[in-house]
């Protein structure tokens, strides 16, 4: 890949020297992974940010404001208007102290992740998904403890990587946290153990949503290349997004792959791009219905919707022999009935902790002690395969097996990353994408 | 923030200096605000002007330091009768969803799309929007204004509290007696934690409804503890322009309080905890994810600032979040 031009000669080479003494130095620590790693700073973790958008920012903030020594000291993102209103932000909140990110540690492009990570002892990786496996291949390459966020991956190739790289990190001993933070919920916790100890009974289906409105559209710009656009614009693209069935609803199927202790065998639903069909909205559908079904034949029902003025619903209910269980996460809600509805358990959520903050507090706690604790990165990889399953059955109008989904050779990444290169799906004369049409496409 | 300061005191100098000019107030009448191009409206009630006890004795069951008595004299207004809908209030959120584009011209901010599910699992249809910021508020103040070319802001702090005790001094509306305040309001006791239809319980005597719980209702307000005991002499029309974004003053209490921060004189302020589980920065300006019990209730001023007071007035910058 090549550097981005924005990045001056004299920076780069700096940054490439950096890079290699801290490889070469970490292949040395690699093996006491947690002493000595910042002692040249006198005890501060040092943090580099991967990914500079509001997410990314947001995901900062929550690092800076756990209680251990510690300071961003480099940040990247493929836009440097991006990475500039982030580095504001967060400096007019933290100060020299904290935010410290002279120019040179400013990267800028599509390569700009290996020189920030290369600076850091904690990468935070808050890219959008597609590029998960490349970055967090990267960091542990180079023996950096990871915070990232959902999903981690938009298609099989990237599933492969990402557990591939999980192995290696449990080997490296390096905590990995990823940001599905109902984990780190209190109600999802409480509720979810109580379930795993039968309170339930054995959970035989279950029905998991999340209906919204849809979000944001960052509509083309004049003189933006295809690339650019689809940066820009990401949301609508599977290559960068994977279709909000995962970079969304990939947190309540989680929650089932969670309360079932298991992945599906199998999933086939119905799909379609109904009311969200302009120019500007790419390549991905506006509803998804799924039945996941696991190896001991309990049916999870998957919806996840983006049509405006209809009924909201994100949340998670499961039927058991014994009982249901309700979870919804902005209510912090967790209960439990018998199967008359008397109420069995109700979590008090009130005052729980923020679930966003829990996650790095946990995780610098555990790095602050030199302890090794968190390996989510498979677990992550599983879920999110379990969305992409969903979509392939919803895309292909056909049952797909998991094994199917796992071993996919279906690339979605571009050949190359550079604002000249094209991205595979590109637009018709009319400005429209082509999309997937059930039992026409291939998409497994 | 001085801008809109001067523009709320500049506004409250024009009614009360008009008011003299026009001793004699003009009768004026209820009426239904309809609007084009959607199946939905709203009925407003005629306030009219008057002078009564803010705040609230220190012998009231639930009184706090913070609601010092004091005399207040009060414009005549308008005030919706209702907690506005999501069956309103969406058209607003929604640009594609919005049936009411009569205008050309769009030049009106929309919320970004909430990620979350800002009805909370509570209900849609009939039930009051919920989790908007006190900005969203006024903006959508501002696209009904846009859709009717009517004037309507929130109520002041004070315009709140007169409407909600139609000229009772008791702490609530109905009285002193709890054990009625089923029959008048949705509240912790009854409310099965959820929002409930607006209207389905009794109105006061000014004909409201729900203005003692279903949700909280956000005023122009700043919240300022001990703002009362600053308002010495007959106070006409006060308000405590905001300087900072929180805490501004809601009021009349929600689904989840108890029978207390109902009452008619129980003041409380927004907190910025009302956001903590928004995961972005900058956060929205226009969602609060952990407040589904704030609502909006609008307030037309008797008398209609100029066309330039009100661009201001809706102009304002969201005060800034970090």
């Amino acid at each position: 890949m090549k550097r981005n031009k924005e990045i001056k000669p004299q920076t780069q080479r700096r940054a490439f020297l950096k890079t290699s003494a801290i490889i070469a130095g970490g292949v040395v620590l690699s093996n006491i992974p947690f002493s000595g790693v910042y002692a040249d700073e006198g005890g501060t973790i040092k943090i580099a940010l991967v990914g500079c958008g509001n997410r990314g920012t947001g995901a900062l903030f929550q690092a800076l404001e756990t209680k251990y020594k510690i300071k961003v000291v480099a940040m990247a993102d493929a836009f440097r208007d991006r990475l500039d209103k982030s580095y504001d932000a967060a400096f007019k909140k933290f100060g020299k102290d904290k935010v410290d990110v002279p120019e040179d540690k400013k990267f800028v492009g599509f390569d700009a992740y290996k020189y920030a990570i290369a600076e850091a002892d904690v990468v935070l990786l808050v890219t959008p998904p597609g590029f998960r496996p490349l970055h967090f291949a990267e960091a542990i390459k180079q023996n950096k403890h990871v915070f990232m966020e959902k999903p981690v991956a938009t298609d099989s190739p990237g599933i492969r990587s990402v557990l591939a790289t999980a192995e290696e990190a449990k080997r490296k001993k390096l905590n990995v946290v990823v940001g599905l933070q109902r984990r780190y919920q209190n109600c999802y916790k409480e509720t979810i153990k109580r379930i795993q100890d039968g309170v339930a009974g054995d959970i035989v289906s279950g029905q998991v949503y999340w209906n919204s409105g849809g979000v944001w559209v960052n509509p083309r710009v004049a003189g933006q290349t295809e690339m650019e656009y689809q940066m820009r614009n990401w949301y609508y693209f599977n290559w960068l997004c994977g279709d909000h069935i995962n970079e969304q609803h990939v947190h309540n199927i989680d929650v089932a792959n969670w309360v079932k202790n298991a992945y599906p065998v199998s999933a086939q639903g119905t799909g379609s791009r109904f009311l969200r069909t302009g120019k500007d909205h790419g390549e991905i559908y506006d509803n998804h219905t799924v039945e996941f079904v696991y190896a001991d034949g309990t049916v999870i029902q998957s919806q996840c919707r983006h049509h405006e003025g209809t009924l909201n619903r994100v949340d998670e209910s499961f039927q058991g022999t014994k009982g249901r269980a309700f979870l919804s996460a902005n209510t912090n809600s967790g209960k439990l009935w018998d199967t008359k509805g008397n109420l069995l358990f109700n979590h008090a959520g009130k005052t729980d902790p923020n679930p966003y903050q829990t996650e790095h507090d946990e995780l610098f706690e555990a790095i602050d002690k030199g302890e090794y604790k968190f390996a989510d990165a498979e677990r992550v990889a599983k879920s999110t395969l379990t969305s992409l399953l969903g979509r392939s059955a919803t895309y292909s109008g056909k049952e797909v097996k998991w094994d199917e989904a796992l071993n996919s050779q279906v690339n979605l990444m571009p050949e190359k990353l550079s604002w000249d290169a094209l991205p595979k799906v590109l637009p018709d004369a009319d400005g429209m994408y082509p999309f997937a049409i059930p039992g026409k496409s291939k998409v497994i | 923030m001085i801008r809109p300061r001067k523009l709320i005191l500049y506004l409250a100098l024009t009614i009360s200096t008009l008011k003299v000019l026009f001793a004699q107030e003009k009768k004026t009448s209820n009426y239904t605000q309809n609007i084009s191009g959607v199946n939905v409206k709203f009925e407003m009630s005629a306030i009219a002007g008057g002078e009564f006890k803010m705040g609230s004795d220190a012998v009231e069951i639930g009184h706090k330091d913070t609601e010092g008595l004091h005399s207040v004299k009060i414009s005549p207004f308008w005030i919706s009768s209702h907690e506005m809908t999501w069956d309103i209030y969406e058209h607003f959120v929604y640009q594609d969803f919005d049936q009411t584009k009569n205008l050309g011209v769009d030049a009106i901010s929309r919320p970004s799309k909430p990620y979350l599910d800002m009805t909370f699992g509570m209900g849609k249809e009939g039930h009051p929007a919920v989790g908007m910021t006190q900005y969203n508020a006024v903006q959508f103040c501002k696209w009904l204004y846009t859709r009717t070319g009517v004037f309507y802001r929130l109520p002041t702090e004070a315009e709140w509290e007169y409407a909600c005790r139609a000229g009772t001094q008791t702490a609530f509306s109905f009285g002193n007696d709890t054990t009625q305040i089923a029959e008048y309001a949705w509240f912790s006791t009854n409310s099965l934690e959820k929002t409930q239809a607006i209207g389905s319980k009794k109105p006061n005597q000014w004909g409201l409804y729900d203005m003692h719980g279903n949700v909280a209702e956000w005023t122009l307000d700043q919240y300022i503890p001990n703002y009362y005991s600053q308002n010495t002499g007959k106070v006409q029309d006060p308000v405590a322009v905001a300087k900072t974004l929180y805490p501004h003053s809601v009021r009349g209490g929600s689904f989840q309080d108890d029978a207390p921060a109902l009452r008619s004189a129980a003041r409380r302020g927004s907190d910025a905890r009302w956001k903590r589980m928004d995961p972005q920065i900058p956060k929205s300006n226009w969602w609060l994810p952990e407040a589904p019990f704030v609502g909006i209730r609008l307030v037309r001023p008797h008398l209609t600032p100029s066309k330039e007071e009100i661009e201001k007035f809706y102009n304002q910058k969201p005060i800034e979040d970090y």
